[in-house]
């Protein structure tokens, strides 16, 4: 019976893609629905699939532990198997020190980072904080006079917290970083007036910003983001430049030709058309980069991360 | 404009064939995965959202809008019927309705449940629509402090739950909070009791817990008794539907229930199950015949079902006027505004009028639709009960367990489901009341999370706790809902209390 469905829906997706030799993808979200992870995965699906370069692709969720659950599961159950593919990220590569994740990012094929978003740092509009000298002056006085609300410890926004001071000669374990759940608790803290600084993705706090009720203060850039009317942790004095990007990894185990037809495929999903419209959509910055490149600044990425990690006192 | 000019262009959006069209599927699905354990609103927005990117704006918004609110309503029928919660929202529902259904009274019980989320869900639609600013400027003065000291209005008052023995009642809140502390900790990102397992690294989730503990435990005990010993369950005694004093039992906990889940709801860190816990103390508190809770007191689920359906409106305060997504289905919902180029937010009322007003106009029209679908279906949901008792048990187990899958298809989720279930059985044979074990789970984490913060924020000041007049307020009623009845008692053996709640009328 199952077989018989299977092959039902082979067959509908040959139809529907009109090609009898596109791959089909399974694409795992470590990850609850609804989170960027999940999302990403959604997105990979459609334009894949409109696109027409894959004939039938899955999303399945498997979430938990800033995605080593389900970094684990993919490690073990999808080795060697070129249809499989995950979706990771900036958090996940933390998440693997916090939480001395058995498996790690080299257990898995990295194909390419796809997007990535800029950290911004804001405070409500009555803040007398004004810039990023203003905090640094009021880091440097008192450290545990600044508390910074973002999303959950050793997370991208703590982990730029601890960065800040540090580039700003304040001990990072000072840092007194208030932990919130996803789902904007730590915007409405911000907006309530209950933590000093905010700090998350650009995304989270644009509507605020544009309307006038959050001042942002420095973004994560390296150099100056369209659209974003703020200077950069740099041109602020404070030189930290970080991005919270989101990845598309194989398989362990996999050939040298199914990696390169793999990232075929995603290099061809990444210059569609579809794919750059939801990017705009979503708004989503496109930093493709793969292969060896991409490879090359995962591992200096994750080293940087165990140092911070270290710094700020989360990773013995 | 002024909003009833711009309600009435909502409802022209909303009332086009093809909107509610939209509408329809909306409810029905969303009814469809509430009735599922494991399976919530949330799974099936995200599954839809690709699908209605073809769709136009206004048709997806209130199609998921549908789906947000038969879901919350969906939840409340396998709850009474099965007492197996689909989601934590219900969970207080279980703890009447189901009562109510064995002794033959699930139809109105069923009944309350719709017409009180109907009810709750047009008030609370018409407050987002009047009162969103107001309501968003009271839930943003909510800081740590103030979240903490709702808590403890919450343990205090949700002592109710509690049953004959405080003692029993203590014990079973104190295994709910040690199984709070199970994960990652927010705040400093270490483990605790994970015992080097990856999966308990996120902690133990409410649904499994409540599933287990509920439908798998109530189980094995009627396995356990063999030859049903205990009380039949009676499908169907009078009439299906609500006589005249459930009428009058019934609407005052509607509307209180509405009054405090709205507000709840509104706030980021609330949750809709504070809204369902304070509201059930409340109706106990003031119900004519207390004694009748733990035996299937009606207001016991008029008034958490429409406290549940009240905070559901209330969610979408802080989406629609801050783009603040409280929930996880408000996050998609989120996600699917972005679709379409919309940035929920202080500027969408005046960037996007038309899709506001339609979608509040479309969540009126939902909700009347979703009292027209369910009121003539409770005559077939009761029937549920009169199937063969080993094949209803049996068909619970099923439905149980695939829920939990559903939702995380891990076996070490299933392990922890049946091991729960055993823990259930056993609470169950000693006489531990087991609601107040999954309200340890729910209020411990958020407590403790609140507390941390204040205090961290403040350096260690602990005056911060009483820092501000609502939490004084707070407190000084978690105190009161102590208090209060033990003095009455002591004087008057109950007999003021009972004054007391006459005098309501």
């Amino acid at each position: 019976m199952r077989k018989m469905l299977l092959a039902f829906a082979a067959a509908g997706a040959m139809i529907v893609s009109g090609s009898a030799f596109a791959a089909d993808y399974k694409i795992m979200a470590p990850a609850a629905p609804g989170g960027g992870w999940d999302q990403t995965a959604r997105t990979i699906q459609s334009v894949l699939q409109d696109e027409k370069i894959s004939g039938s692709v899955q999303v399945v969720n498997v979430p938990g532990a800033g995605g080593t659950i389900g970094l684990a599961q993919f490690a073990n159950s999808a080795k060697g198997d070129p249809a499989q593919l995950i979706v990771g990220g900036y958090v996940m590569v933390g998440a693997i020190l916090t939480n001395a994740s058995p498996v790690n990012l080299s257990q898995v094929t990295p194909i390419a980072r796809l997007t990535g978003e800029f950290e911004a740092l804001v405070v409500p509009a009555s803040s007398p904080i004004k810039s990023m000298a203003d905090l640094v002056e009021k880091l440097k006085s008192d450290p545990g006079s600044v508390s910074w609300g973002g999303g959950s410890a050793g997370g991208t926004d703590h982990i730029t917290a601890g960065l800040i001071a540090k580039a700003a000669g304040v001990d990072p374990t000072k840092v007194n970083y208030i932990a919130f759940s996803g789902g904007g608790e730590a915007l409405a803290a911000i907006l309530g007036n209950q933590v000093t600084v905010g700090i998350s993705g650009y995304g989270e706090f644009e509507s605020q910003i544009k309307a006038g009720t959050l001042r942002i203060i420095g973004i994560s850039s390296d150099a100056k983001v369209e659209g974003v009317d703020a200077p950069t942790f740099k041109e602020g004095g404070v030189d930290v430049a970080i991005q919270n990007w989101r990845m598309v990894a194989a398989a362990p185990g996999i050939s040298k030709e199914q990696e390169a037809a793999i990232s075929a495929d995603v290099e061809k999903m990444v210059k569609s058309k579809a794919w750059q419209d939801q990017l705009a959509t979503k708004g989503w910055a496109d930093t493709y980069l793969a292969g060896d490149a991409f490879k090359t600044q995962l591992a200096k990425d994750t080293e940087a991360t165990s140092a911070i990690l270290k710094d700020i006192g989360l990773v013995k | 404009m002024d909003t009833f000019t711009l309600l009435a262009h909502g409802f022209l959006v909303a009332l086009e064939p093809m909107n509610l069209f939209y509408a329809l599927v909306g409810v029905t699905l969303g009814t469809a995965v509430g009735v599922l354990p494991g399976i919530g609103p949330a799974l099936t927005v995200a599954l839809l959202l690709p699908v209605t990117y073809k769709l136009d704006p206004a048709g997806s918004l209130i199609m998921f809008a549908g789906i947000y609110y038969g879901g919350m309503y969906g939840g409340s029928t396998t709850s009474i019927l099965l007492n197996t919660p689909g989601e934590s929202a219900s969970i207080v529902t279980a703890l009447e309705g189901n009562k109510m259904a064995r002794a033959g009274r699930g139809g109105p019980a069923l009944a309350t449940a719709a017409i009180g989320s109907f009810v709750a869900g047009l008030i609370a639609t018409l407050g987002l629509a009047l009162i969103a600013p107001t309501i968003v400027k009271f839930a943003l003065s909510f800081g740590p402090a103030e979240y903490f000291a709702l808590m403890i209005l919450a343990f205090m008052t949700v002592s109710a739950a509690f049953g004959d023995s405080t003692l029993r009642g203590l014990t079973a809140l104190f295994l709910g909070l040690a199984l709070g502390l199970v994960g990652i900790d927010l705040q400093t990102g270490q483990a605790r009791l994970a015992f080097g397992i990856p999966d308990l690294l996120d902690g133990v989730e409410v649904t499994t817990l409540a599933v287990a503990l509920f439908a798998i435990g109530e189980t094995l005990s009627v396995a356990a008794a063999r030859y049903g010993g205990d009380e039949k369950i009676e499908p169907v005694k009078g009439s299906v539907w609500m006589n005249r004093e459930d009428w009058s039992r019934s609407w005052k906990p509607w509307l209180r229930g509405t009054i405090i889940g709205f507000p709840i709801g509104a706030m980021p860190a609330g949750g809709a199950e504070i809204g369902t816990f304070l509201s059930y103390s409340v109706e106990k508190q003031l119900a004519k015949k207390p004694e009748e809770f733990g035996h299937g007191a009606i207001e016991g689920v008029a008034g958490p079902e429409a406290a549940n359906n009240a905070s559901a409106a209330g969610t979408l305060v802080p989406l629609l006027t801050l783009g603040l997504p409280t929930t996880a289905t408000a996050a998609i919902m989120l996600a699917g505004f972005q679709q379409f180029g919309l940035q929920p937010g202080p500027l969408l009322f005046a960037t996007n009028p038309q899709i506001v007003w339609g979608l509040i106009a479309s969540l009126l029209v939902a909700n009347f639709m979703l009292l027209v679908l369910n009121l003539p279906m409770i005559g077939l949901w009761v029937r549920l009960l009169s199937i063969p008792r080993h094949w209803l048990y049996a068909g619970i187990l099923v439905f149980a367990t695939l829920g939990t899958i559903g939702a995380n298809p891990s076996t070490f989720e299933l392990g922890m489901l049946l091991a729960f279930g055993v823990m259930g059985y056993i609470l169950r044979r000693f006489g531990y009341p087991i609601a107040p074990v999954v309200v340890g789970l729910i209020l411990g984490p958020m407590a403790e999370q609140q507390l941390r913060r204040a205090l961290a924020i403040s350096q260690g000041d602990v005056t911060v706790l009483v820092g501000s007049p609502i939490a004084i307020i707070l407190l000084v009623l978690a105190v009161c809902a102590v208090v209060v009845p033990l003095i009455l008692r002591a004087r008057g053996k109950g007999k003021v209390l009972s004054q007391l709640a006459a005098n309501e009328d």
